[in-house]
């Protein structure tokens, strides 16, 4: 990030985004870090202090878009990162935002993950809340116009007194390409927040809300001129002979590009700016073709635009192009095939085919050797018995689902566990464990805690407390005492927290994951209690926890089977299932590479066959 | 694209892909190419197979690499090149380079599954490619550097040296220069020096 301009380098697009934004002259960034969205936290992280700006990891997407809105309100450029069901939670406060508007640029990056390749929950396509909150959207397919495109977004903010969604998505967030550096300006840092009570007040009589609606409809006209008008919409191959014109936006755009590089030149809109629409340059551009391909992931929306803008036009898109999961590049190559006529040789079909014909065992992901979740889900499976109910939770404890465990009964939001876990309760005699990790506790657990509490409830709650938030690739929390900057701040204790919230403090444990008898003997009382309960297993994720022991030379001890004692009952493997053991013939083996050194194996396994490995 | 060379590499969350992916894309940068990769983060990194692409040539869009047109597929795991065979075909004249390390999915215990032996995943390699080369990467790594998280670099060196990379030897030894902190460039050297001697 510290590096020269006119420089070249190979930035994914969360680092362009970062790189564009320091350009534009950001002076405040917050985030909560969701998957594709993450490394823009990350490299923010990273840089910010040598960058003199401030960014922090908020507890949640509706605080960091408050924190950086507030910013932006007080005359500081500002930004904030979500993935995209982080805007589902920010969009409390993104609503309003559009009626009272900001006085320095304000950018609100969210990354979507079509066919959920790295994160959960769904394939929920944000472009619609462009139009719910009346921002305009601008969307980049590589790199390069990640960080081109932030800065036009910087602009387009400050000049209209908005703030802009800045849609990406995985392919673009975690596609790597090479960008040509700028100059990076003194960061204005400082603002001063002038009070404006009409303006920020969106109170009833309905009359000024009705007043202030109208403006943002006048406002957004305004802004669609500027999308007839800015390169951000732009044309290619554009004196192509063809009778099909292709409309795209996004990643899909490389992979239309990729495709005419095999299949000749053709004729391409490329959307930059999706709400609002360019509505006559997308006219002028139909007007010589008789069909119109619109190559778009997700939800059709381009297409019904499309569609109503020129009604004696052709237009396809989803009946060749799938409406769920990702565009893959052939998918497009196929498409824009078969609507010019076009022959491709290769046979996509049959290699597909040919493919699945090889017999290869599925490797999902799993739980790391050594991680304190394992420990945990199979003392509360041991615990709980059969008809336990498990609700889930977000984090890499949705592992919790894998067969092994079968701890994970759903997911559904971040904190959702604990409402959820509640109203089970009012309803069924069920025992009813919880699993949330402590970053998604101070997310959204806590007023579902406080409303159990109140509501004289009785689910145990256990929060995996490893010390970071794991899952998006280690970013501190609150409950570490640290900030995003890396200085130390107040340590928030879950335990003190979970009292605060009602819950007796006879019913507050604390565990530690690698003492496995504890930790189910903590889950069993607090079942028989049949009180509210919560539970903190604590322990350092494992991942960082070695890292550290190789980094200090500190000697880790692993374990190994004694063949002699072990009956192959198979405990280690099918149920307390560690990645780091494997079968060998029919003996079960410890992978020397893998194993971390938890010992917990040796404790669950109920023949004391496994144990510290004798030095070699 | 016809003169874009195409590059798979697979592996295990956790195994170096995403190092060694970043590596690669440098050298390119620096031989003044264009380049496209495509990363995998969040939870798949969790110990799932993990697959990263890398394009480079004159003229390059697409960061994904579109099946059967992978030139080279370089897998830090037996079973992830069998996986990897989707990005292979003989049009393409896929080279495939494997660490025979092998790491066994936990659910293949299971689903009742069996981890294909050395003879099934060279068939399949072999079926679907021109060439496989099986290393022992980690194991040489483990013996003479003493880490076996540089059995990434090591199969960098080798890659370059079976001729499976259009690039340079300099560009590729700057690159990982570049990438990693000082005091661990020498290990990574070495490694990558294994590599390049078979």
């Amino acid at each position: 990030m510290d590096k020269k301009a006119g420089r070249k380098v190979v930035f994914i697009g969360n680092e362009a985004v970062v790189r564009g934004a320091l350009e534009a002259g950001l002076g405040l960034a917050a985030s909560y870090p969701g998957t594709p969205s993450s490394e823009i936290g990350d490299s923010l992280a990273t840089i910010a202090k040598q960058a003199g700006i401030y960014f922090e990891y908020s507890t949640n997407e509706k605080v960091a878009f408050e924190v950086a809105a507030a910013a932006a309100l007080s005359g500081v450029r500002s930004l904030t990162a979500m993935k995209h069901y982080g805007l589902n939670v920010a969009s409390d406060s993104l609503m309003p935002m559009a009626y009272v508007g900001v006085n320095a640029g304000f950018v609100v990056v969210v990354a979507d993950d079509p066919s959920c390749s790295s994160s959960g929950q769904g394939e929920e396509d944000t472009r619609y809340f462009a139009r719910i909150a009346h921002v305009p959207m601008v969307e980049a397919s590589d790199s390069q116009e990640c960080k081109d495109l932030i800065k036009y977004a910087f602009d387009l903010s400050e000049k209209f007194k908005t703030p802009v969604l800045f849609r990406m998505t995985t392919r673009v967030n975690h596609g790597g390409g090479i960008v040509k550096l700028g100059i990076l300006p003194t960061p204005k840092t400082r603002g001063f927040f002038v009070k404006d009570f009409k303006r920020y007040n969106i109170l009833p009589p309905g009359k000024e809300v009705v007043r202030m609606h109208k403006e943002i409809h006048a406002k957004l006209e305004k802004i669609k001129l500027v999308s007839e008008k800015d390169r951000i919409n732009f044309v290619v191959n554009e004196k192509a002979e063809s009778r099909v014109g292709i409309i795209t936006c996004g990643i899909s755009y490389s992979y239309v590009m990729e495709a005419l590089e095999d299949l000749g030149p053709m004729p391409v809109l490329k959307i930059g700016m999706t709400y609002p629409l360019p509505e006559q340059k997308i006219k002028d551009f139909a007007e010589r073709f008789d069909t119109l391909l619109v190559v778009e992931e997700l939800e059709p929306l381009l297409e019904e635009n499309v569609r109503m803008l020129v009604p004696d036009k052709k237009v396809v898109g989803k009946e060749l192009l799938p409406t769920a999961g990702e565009y893959k590049p052939e998918d497009v190559l196929l498409a824009l095939a078969k609507v010019t006529g076009k022959k491709w040789d290769f046979d996509f079909e049959k290699h597909e085919k040919d493919f699945a014909k090889l017999k290869i065992p599925k490797r999902g992901s799993v739980l790391c050797p050594g991680c304190p979740e394992r420990s945990v889900f199979y003392a509360a499976k041991l615990a709980g018995g059969s008809g336990t109910v498990f609700p889930g939770d977000i984090g890499c404890y949705i592992l919790g689902m894998s067969p092994q465990y079968a701890v994970q009964d759903f997911t559904i939001s971040m904190g959702a566990s604990v409402g959820f876990a509640h109203g089970i309760k009012k309803v069924s005699d069920q025992n009813v464990i919880v699993f949330i990790g402590d970053s998604t506790f101070l997310h959204a657990g806590i007023p579902p805690l406080i409303n159990a509490a109140y509501n004289k409830s009785s689910p145990v709650i256990i929060v995996l407390d490893n010390r970071i938030t794991a899952m998006t690739g280690h970013q501190p929390n609150p409950s570490m005492g640290l900030t995003a900057m890396g200085e130390r701040t107040k340590e928030v204790m879950i335990e003190t927290m979970a009292k605060a919230c009602g819950v007796d403090t006879a019913n507050v444990k604390t565990v530690d994951p690698y003492n496995f008898k504890a930790t189910y003997d903590a889950i069993k009382t607090a079942l028989e209690k049949k009180q509210l309960s919560v539970i903190v297993a604590r322990r350092e994720c494992q991942l960082l926890a070695v890292r550290k022991k190789l980094k200090e030379g500190v000697f880790i001890q692993k374990y190994e089977i004694d063949n002699s004692l072990c009956k192959k009952c198979g405990i280690c493997l099918r149920q307390f299932g560690c990645p780091a053991i494997h079968m060998e013939g029919r003996n079960y083996v410890i992978d020397d590479v893998l194993c971390t050194g938890c010992g917990v194996c040796s404790q669950v396994c109920p023949n004391k066959a496994i144990k510290p490995k004798v030095k070699e | 694209m016809k003169d874009t060379f195409n590059i798979v590499i697979t592996g295990v969350g956790g195994q170096g892909v995403l190092t060694l992916l970043k590596i690669l894309a440098e050298a390119a940068l620096k031989q003044g190419l264009e380049v496209k990769t495509s990363e995998l983060h969040g939870l798949a990194q969790r110990g799932g197979s993990i697959t990263c692409n890398l394009r480079f040539g004159k003229r390059v869009f697409s960061p994904m690499v579109r099946n059967g047109e992978a030139n080279l597929i370089i897998s830090l795991e037996e079973l992830e090149a069998m996986r990897a065979c989707r990005y292979a075909s003989k049009e393409a004249k896929t080279n495939f380079l494997v660490n025979s390390y092998r790491m066994y999915p936990p659910m293949m215990y299971v689903n009742n599954e069996k981890y294909p032996d050395r003879k099934q995943i060279t068939a399949g390699l072999k079926k679907f490619g021109r060439r496989a080369v099986f290393v022992d990467a980690t194991a040489v790594v483990k013996k003479f550097v003493g880490n076996t998280r540089t059995a990434n670099v090591y199969l960098l060196g080798r890659a370059k040296k079976e001729g499976f990379l259009p690039l340079s030897r300099e560009s590729l030894l700057a690159a990982v220069k570049e990438f990693f902190p000082e005091k661990h460039f020498d290990i990574n050297k070495k490694a990558f020096d294994l590599g390049m001697k078979k």
